[in-house]
C-alpha cells in the first residue's frame, strides 16, 4: 500500500463513522429519509458556499451548505404541520426543488465553476489524496482528512455529553419534554450534526453514498443487538469494513470508490438480514416452524390428557385421531419423548408426570396469559416467548 | 379542612390548527388526591395532562404547580405518558427505561450513576419487575410495559403523577398493582392524576374525579359529583352507572 491508498482508506473511514452516529439516531427515529434530502438540497448551499468562498474546503462552505440542510428540515416539517401532505410527501417536494437549484446555478456558471454534478452525486475519493493541507510549504496530509476529522471530533464530543438526552428524547418524546429537556433543541441538534457531517462527507463519496454510510451500518447494527450503545458501535464498525473492503472491492474492479463501498454496504445488509440471530429471516422461519410443531405438541398432550381410553392413545391411532400425516407424528412423538412428556408402553401413549404438569401450565398460560409462573417453560419453548 | 393545592389551571385553552380542544378550562386539584379525568375520546384528557407538563403549548392560560409556574416545579413532578406513545422496538432494557426516570434530577449532562441504578432496581422490585431487569423491552407483555413505566415515574420520587391510562391494555392482575401502588402513592400524601376510560371503576379506585369534554363539566370529590347527571353532562348521552357504595 502506497500513502495515497492509506490516506483513501483512513478518509473513508472517519466518513463512515461520523456517518454512522448520527445515522443510528436517524434510523432510531425512522427519519431515515430526511438524510436523502439533506444530502441532496445542501447542493445549492454549497454552489451559492463555491461563489462566495471559491474554496471547497473553506469552513464558511460548509456551514452555509449545512444551513441549507437546515432548512430543508424546517420547510419539510412546515409543509407537514399545514397537515395537507404526509411526511415523505413533503419530503419529496423539498428535497428536488433545492437539489435542481443547485444543479442549474452549477449549469449556468459552468465555466467559471470547478463543480460538476457527477462529482456531487458520486464524488471522487480517488482525487482526495491530491489536494493537501500546506501551511509554510510543510504538508499535513489531504484537506478532506483534515475536515472529516474535526466534524468527527465534534459529533464524538456531542455523543459523549448527550448520549443521555438523544436517548431519552429519541425513546420517549413526551418524557423527555416534560423532564425539561426540549425534543426540539435535541431534534435540530441531530439535524445539524447531519447536515454538517453530510456537507463534509460531500465531497469525499458524494450525495448519495452519504445516505448509505448513515443508514445502512445503522439499519443492520439494529437488527443485531438489543442495546443502544452496542447498536452504536456495531454501526461504526459496519461503516469502517463498508469503506476499507469497498476500497479494495473498487481497485480490484477499477471502478469508482464510493460505489463499491455502498455495493459492500448493501452487501453486508443483506447478509446480517439472512442471518441475524433474532430478527434475521432464516431464523424468523425457523422460529416459526419450531412453534408449529410446539403447537402441534401441546395439542397432542392435551389429547393425551383428555382422553383415559387406550383405544385413544394407541401410537396407531395417532394418525386417525389428530388427522395428523405420519411425518409430524413422528416429529411430535419424539420430541415429547426427549423432554419426557410421555411414555410409551405396548403402544399405548401415557403423560408422564411432568408432562401432566407442564400441560395444565401451558393451557393455563394459553387462557389466562399469565406470565408470572412459566417463566422457565420459554427457555425450552419458542411458543411460549411471546 | 383547608388543603394545599397542587395544580391550578387558569383559563387554560388549547387548539390544534384553530379548533379548540380545550376550552376554557379552570382547574384546582388538591394535594393528596387520587384523581381520574374522564371523558368520551377527543374530550382532551390527554392534552390536558400534556399542557400541564408544557409538552403542549396552550393559546391562553396558565397552570401552576404549588403556586409556581411548571419549570421551576419539574422535579416535583412525574409523568407517565400513553403506552402506546413509544416504539417498544427501541434497543434499551427495563432497567435503562427506568433509569431515565432519573435524568430529570441529573440534568443536562450529567450521567447515571450508581445511586440512580439503585433507586430504579428499587422502583422496579416495587412494581415486581425486577427478574425482567435485563429484558429488551419489546420482549414484554403489554403490563409489563406499563408496569415499566410505572417504575420510572416511581424512580422519580415526585410528589404529583400525572398518568395517561395506565390501564390501557393491561391485563387483570397488572391492573390491581398498579391501582394498589397508585393508592400507596395517595396515603403518603402524594397526588395521583389518571386519565382514566373504565367508568365502572372509577368510585372503586379513585377518590377524586373530573368530568371533561372540551370544556370542564365537573371536579371534585367522587362521593359527591360522580352521578348520573355529570356522566350525561360528559358523554350526551343518558349514561347509567352503577355505583357502588
Amino acid at each position: 500500500m502506497n500513502s495515497a491508498q492509506i490516506e483513501i482508506q483512513l478518509i473513508a473511514s472517519l466518513v463512515a463513522i461520523a456517518c454512522a452516529i448520527p445515522g443510528t439516531f436517524l434510523v432510531l427515529r425512522k427519519m431515515a429519509m430526511i438524510s436523502d434530502a439533506i444530502s441532496h438540497s445542501i447542493l445549492p448551499g454549497i454552489v451559492i458556499g463555491f461563489f462566495i468562498t471559491h474554496n471547497l474546503n473553506s469552513p464558511l462552505l460548509i456551514l452555509l451548505a449545512a444551513l441549507t440542510g437546515i432548512i430543508t428540515v424546517i420547510l419539510v416539517e412546515y409543509i407537514q404541520k399545514t397537515g395537507l401532505v404526509k411526511e415523505d410527501t413533503a419530503i419529496g417536494l423539498v428535497f428536488p426543488a433545492l437539489f435542481s437549484i443547485g444543479v442549474i446555478m452549477i449549469a449556468k456558471n459552468a465555466n467559471d465553476v470547478h463543480l460538476d454534478v457527477d462529482a456531487v452525486l458520486l464524488g471522487e475519493l480517488a482525487f482526495a489524496p491530491f489536494d493537501r493541507l500546506l501551511i509554510d510549504g510543510v504538508d499535513f496530509g489531504p484537506k478532506s482528512l483534515w475536515i472529516i476529522g474535526i466534524i468527527l471530533l465534534i459529533t464524538v464530543t456531542l455523543l459523549i455529553g448527550f448520549f443521555k438526552e438523544l436517548k431519552v428524547s429519541t425513546f420517549d418524546k413526551g418524557l423527555a419534554a416534560s423532564l425539561g429537556f426540549s425534543p426540539a433543541i435535541i431534534h435540530y441538534g441531530l439535524m445539524s450534526v447531519s447536515s454538517v457531517t453530510t456537507v463534509g462527507a460531500f465531497d469525499a463519496v458524494g450525495a448519495i453514498l452519504v445516505v448509505a454510510l448513515m443508514i445502512a451500518p445503522a439499519a443492520a447494527a439494529y437488527l443485531l443487538t438489543k442495546d443502544l450503545k452496542k447498536m452504536l458501535l456495531l454501526a461504526i464498525g459496519f461503516g469502517v469494513f463498508g469503506a476499507i473492503s469497498g476500497y479494495w472491492f473498487a481497485y480490484w474492479l477499477d471502478a469508482s470508490i464510493s460505489g463499491s463501498i455502498t455495493t459492500m454496504l448493501g452487501l453486508l445488509f443483506l447478509v446480517v438480514y439472512l442471518f441475524a440471530p433474532n430478527k434475521g429471516l432464516i431464523s424468523v422461519m425457523y422460529r416459526e416452524k419450531q412453534q408449529r410443531t410446539e403447537v402441534s405438541l401441546l395439542t397432542f398432550l392435551l389429547h393425551l390428557k383428555n382422553h383415559s381410553e387406550e383405544s385413544e392413545r394407541h401410537v396407531n391411532h395417532l394418525n386417525e385421531h389428530i388427522n395428523w400425516q405420519k411425518v409430524r407424528s413422528k416429529v411430535v412423538l419424539d420430541l415429547a419423548l426427549k423432554n419426557n412428556m410421555i411414555h410409551i408402553d405396548n403402544d399405548i401413549v401415557s403423560l408422564t408426570e411432568k408432562g401432566d404438569t407442564f400441560t395444565s401450565q401451558a393451557i393455563d398460560y394459553i387462557i389466562t396469559n399469565e406470565d408470572a409462573q412459566i417463566e422457565h417453560m420459554k427457555d425450552d419453548f419458542f411458543l411460549f416467548r411471546g | 379542612m383547608e388543603k394545599n393545592i397542587a395544580v391550578k389551571v387558569d383559563d387554560l385553552t388549547v387548539a390544534y390548527n384553530y379548533k379548540p380542544v380545550l376550552w376554557d378550562i379552570d382547574l384546582e386539584i388538591p394535594e393528596g388526591v387520587l384523581m381520574a379525568i374522564v371523558g368520551p375520546n377527543g374530550a382532551g384528557k390527554s392534552t390536558l395532562i400534556k399542557s400541564i407538563l408544557g409538552i403542549l403549548n396552550p393559546i391562553a392560560g396558565s397552570v401552576s404547580i404549588y403556586g409556581k409556574p411548571y419549570e421551576e416545579q419539574r422535579k416535583l413532578v412525574a409523568y407517565v405518558p400513553q403506552k402506546g406513545s413509544v416504539d417498544w422496538d427501541f434497543p434499551t432494557t427495563a432497567l435503562d427505561v427506568v433509569m431515565m426516570g432519573t435524568y430529570g434530577s441529573l440534568g443536562w449532562i450529567k450521567r447515571p450513576r450508581q445511586k440512580e441504578k439503585k433507586a430504579a432496581l428499587e422502583a422496579l422490585e416495587k412494581v415486581g419487575m425486577l427478574s425482567f431487569k435485563n429484558r429488551q423491552i419489546s420482549q414484554l407483555s403489554g403490563g409489563q410495559q406499563q408496569r415499566i413505566f410505572l417504575a420510572r415515574a416511581l424512580v422519580q420520587n415526585a410528589s404529583i403523577y400525572f398518568m395517561d391510562e395506565p390501564f390501557q391494555g393491561v391485563d387483570a392482575t397488572t391492573e390491581i398493582a398498579i391501582i394498589n401502588i397508585l393508592k400507596e402513592l395517595r396515603k403518603a400524601g402524594k397526588t395521583v392524576i389518571v386519565v382514566h376510560h373504565d367508568l365502572q371503576t372509577v368510585p372503586e379506585y379513585f377518590d377524586w374525579v373530573t368530568f371533561l369534554n372540551v370544556k370542564k363539566i365537573a371536579t371534585g370529590p367522587v362521593k359527591d359529583i360522580f352521578n348520573d347527571d355529570n356522566l350525561t353532562k360528559t358523554y350526551g348521552i343518558n349514561y347509567k352507572v352503577s355505583i357502588q357504595e
